[in-house]
């Protein structure tokens, strides 16, 4: 591993790397030119984490034969590499990167580069925090008592310097109220624009009529405060995003297609069509539906039906896209071209599904339609109130920019971003990525969570059961003969005999492996050990009279029994835990599988679960969680594979491990990192708390507004004491929000997390209850 | 008031030059790896984000 910090990155992305890297076709595909000869590919580095990372890597790669330059990116642990096109060793690169400890990935094609609406968010900031800090100097004098000459004259500097910033800043929410406005909807920047250019037009007025108060500050100052919650929030999201993104990508970009003279060519996806030959190795993924032509093998189709269990595969069966080949190598036909595989089916299916969330408004939008009116009407009596009193224009008009620039949204514009900020700040520590700030609001309102089995529920690779049972010589030989094999029960084996104690040595062992079959390989006295099916493994008569069940594995010594390994899907670490915290927060607890009855019924009772479905396909599910909609309850969803994809969409709120399928973590609202299933009530928690505290800004915003528009509407608001009440109920509101970060209100995964071992007692059971 | 003539406008610049740096640097890729600038400050190697 690498060189510091480990546990830092998580279990299930490390599982995930453990597969081989990217071929050399699939880095030049990826690659973008850079004219003379060179290219560059951006690769992906989970096992990055300090300088001495980046100075290895930087240092170690360029010595890989073609390769120029290699860059790291801490931030994004992303490496890039600048290579000649034509003479460059991609594959001995890769290899050196997994010699060094750090296997990499390449990234999805469909990103590139950073966040344009992040940028364009900092350099308004940037423009308006300017803007502001100038004004507020020249305010500063005025209000200090500067004589009226000098007034106007810094009046007119403030005008000058604000025009330009209201323009370029203000933009975004002129463009996103204009949006809303046409659409016959308001939104908070509705209120926002109008108070801003409002006050703006008063106070260029009132400079060039030689007036004593203008407002100039306060809009400048509001935009900045409000940019700074936008450029918060959108920080956040494009951490999380980048993280997911970060995640391996489990659909392959191309395929090696086999011509009908023998030649190869690796080709992009878009460019295979039905009737094509692919040659598929051990460990690469199906790209398109396609038929076995030749070969037999094991096939992961985990991602395709959510089960664990490999399949066998041989001539003449279908293979959807997806699946991973684990044993032999295999040549197919393309059925179907890539746009129309099972996995597009499922991207149809989760558009249609989309429909459960455009449904839900953002608190803060729901806060502006009611804030939006009131606001706007407050300001029209104060002027018309004015306006028959004193008969004077300009005096009533005055006093209604006032209203507006006094109950301008600034702390409701920052109420719900920074709480937000802060709450997936806290999430992310734990290894829970979250989309955007409305997935935090749907799940704070969850009443109902729906969890698949394979992959969610457990783990969804087996695991050892017996090996207390198991000689330990016996178990260290077989995990030796698994650490050359795919088959996840080899994997389990070679998993499980990490850290067995024996009394030798063994030396590494030549081993053959049939697909479908078992393992064979050849001890230093020339006897024969095999690993696998029992009618593999054992000869003669003693072979029928085991039953051969599928998660059962025997190892025997020229065909005699040596041991038997059984396997079974374990739970994921804190299920148990995590299903009682969920009770405990009051969420009914429901499970919807694809898989067979009996199963799903034994972890249902073990978990203590006593509502669940199985057997059930990808659009019952979706029919589901469409009852349960119409039932009233909003659900929250945690799955993995494929098929669960479109019911990640239907839901209310939904989640999913790291290891899920591509499509099922972009459908997600919650990714999560760690292999621990309290991840699901501690995000709950952080959300609801989230909830609570936008709840309390909201209130305090309006015990704000109650002491501080009256004034404004008696005419007691000089732009000194809109500024300063402004500032200062953005202060408490910021400060509130922090509070979050404390230590003591959200229970943490990290101490979970720091101790090694695999069965975690049940020790997070605090987490559940909200204050 | 003659000297808030001169003063100002150098205000002004100051504050400019600030923003203009910002927005240089942000544009030269100097906020796009943070965590890495710390680590490579420690490194006697090139420091140029490319």
């Amino acid at each position: 591993m690498s060189c510091c910090a480990a546990g830092t990155e998580s279990a299930t992305e490390l599982e995930a790397l453990k597969t081989a890297g990217p071929s050399a076709e699939e880095i030049r595909l990826s690659g973008r030119s850079l004219g003379n000869g060179l290219s560059q590919c951006d690769f992906i580095v989970p096992g990055v984490h300090c300088g001495a990372c980046i100075a290895l890597l930087e240092k170690e790669l360029p010595k890989v034969p073609g390769v120029v330059r290699a860059r790291v990116n801490l931030s994004s642990r992303r490496l890039a590499i600048v290579y000649h096109d034509a003479h460059a060793d991609l594959d001995g690169l890769v290899k050196r990167l997994l010699a060094l400890g750090y296997p990499a990935h390449l990234p999805g094609i469909e990103e590139e580069g950073g966040d344009p609406v992040l940028r364009e968010l900092v350099k308004a900031v940037a423009v308006a925090g300017f803007a502001s800090m100038n004004v507020m100097l020249l305010s500063v004098s005025v209000w200090s008592g500067a004589e009226a000459a000098t007034r106007d004259l810094f009046h007119l500097v403030s005008a000058l310097i604000a025009a330009p910033a209201l323009v370029y800043s203000g933009r975004i929410f002129f463009r996103s109220a204009w949006r809303a406005l046409r659409h016959g909807r308001t939104n908070m920047d509705v209120p926002i624009s109008i108070g801003v250019i409002l006050a703006y037009g008063m106070s260029l007025y009132e400079t060039l009529t030689h007036g004593a108060h203008a407002y100039f500050d306060a809009s400048v100052t509001l935009l900045f405060f409000l940019l700074v919650g936008r450029a918060l929030d959108q920080m956040m999201r494009e951490k999380a995003r980048s993280a997911v993104r970060n995640l391996l990508r489990l659909a392959p970009r191309g395929a090696m297609v086999v011509a009908d003279d023998g030649s190869r060519e690796f080709r992009a996806l878009d460019d295979i069509t039905p009737g094509m030959r692919i040659a598929l190795a051990a460990g690469d993924r199906m790209p398109v539906d396609s038929r076995v032509l030749s070969g037999r093998s094991d096939m992961d189709f985990a991602i395709v039906n959510g089960e664990s269990a490999a399949v066998a595969v041989g001539p003449g069966v279908a293979v959807p896209a997806g699946t991973l080949n684990l044993t032999g190598s295999l040549m197919v036909e393309v059925v179907r071209p890539a746009r129309d595989s099972f996995l597009a089916e499922m991207v149809t299916m989760m558009e249609a599904a989309e429909s459960g969330r455009t449904g839900y408004r953002r608190i803060a939008d729901r806060a502006s339609a009611i804030y939006a009116p009131v606001v706007h009407l407050l300001a029209l009596f104060t002027f018309i109130g004015w306006l028959a009193v004193t008969a004077d224009v300009r005096l009533s008009l005055l006093a209604a920019v006032a209203v507006l620039i006094i109950t301008c949204p600034c702390a409701l514009g920052l109420a719900v971003p920074v709480v937000q900020v802060v709450a997936a700040g806290r999430l992310f520590e734990n290894g829970i990525m979250v989309k955007d700030g409305s997935a935090m609001e749907r799940l704070a309102e969850a009443d109902h969570a729906v969890f698949d089995k394979t992959g969610t529920l457990t783990r969804g690779v087996p695991q050892l059961v017996n090996a207390a049972a198991v000689d330990a010589d016996h178990l260290a030989l077989a995990g030796q003969m698994g650490l050359s094999s795919l088959h996840p029960l080899s994997r389990a084996l070679a998993e499980a005999s990490v850290g067995v104690r024996t009394g030798r040595d063994l030396p590494p062992l030549p081993v053959r492996e049939s697909a479908g079959e078992g393992l064979e390989s050849f001890g230093p006295g020339g006897e024969v050990y095999r690993l696998g099916r029992t009618d593999f493994a054992l000869s003669g008569p003693r072979a029928d009279t085991m039953p051969s069940a599928g998660s059962e594995v025997v190892l025997s010594r020229d065909g005699a029994l040596l041991a038997t390994f059984e396997f079974a899907d374990e739970p994921r670490r804190d299920a148990g835990a995590a299903v009682v915290s969920l009770s405990a927060l009051g969420l009914g607890v429901e499970i919807l599988s694809g898989d067979k009855q009996g199963p799903v019924a034994a972890l249902a009772r073990k978990l203590g679960i006593p509502d669940f479905r199985a057997a059930i396909r990808p659009a019952g599910k979706v029919q589901r969680l469409t009852d349960l909609r119409t039932e009233g309850k909003r659900t929250l969803m945690v799955g993995d594979g494929l098929n669960d994809a479109p019911a990640l969409a239907a839901a209310h709120v939904s989640m999913a491990p790291a290891s899920a399928a591509d499509a099922g973590r972009q459908a997600a609202d919650f990714v999560f990192l760690h292999d621990s299933l309290q991840a699901v009530p501690l995000a709950i928690s952080v959300s609801r708390k989230a909830g609570v505290l936008i709840r309390q800004n909201f209130a305090l915003a309006i015990v704000y507004n109650i002491i501080a528009v009256p004034a404004a509407m008696l005419g007691h608001a000089t732009p000194l004491i809109a500024a300063a009440a402004m500032s200062t109920s953005s202060i408490i509101v910021i400060a509130n929000s922090l509070r979050l970060r404390r230590a003591s209100a959200v229970l943490s995964l990290a101490e979970a997390r720091g101790r090694p071992g695999r069965d975690q007692p049940a020790g997070l059971s605090g987490i559940g209850v909200p204050a | 008031m003659s000297n808030l003539v001169v003063l100002i406008p150098i205000a002004l610049f100051l504050g400019g030059l600030g923003l203009g740096a910002f927005l240089w640097s942000m544009k030269d890729g100097q906020y796009d790896d943070l965590e890495g600038a710390s680590w490579r400050i420690l490194d006697e190697r090139d420091d140029r984000p490319d």
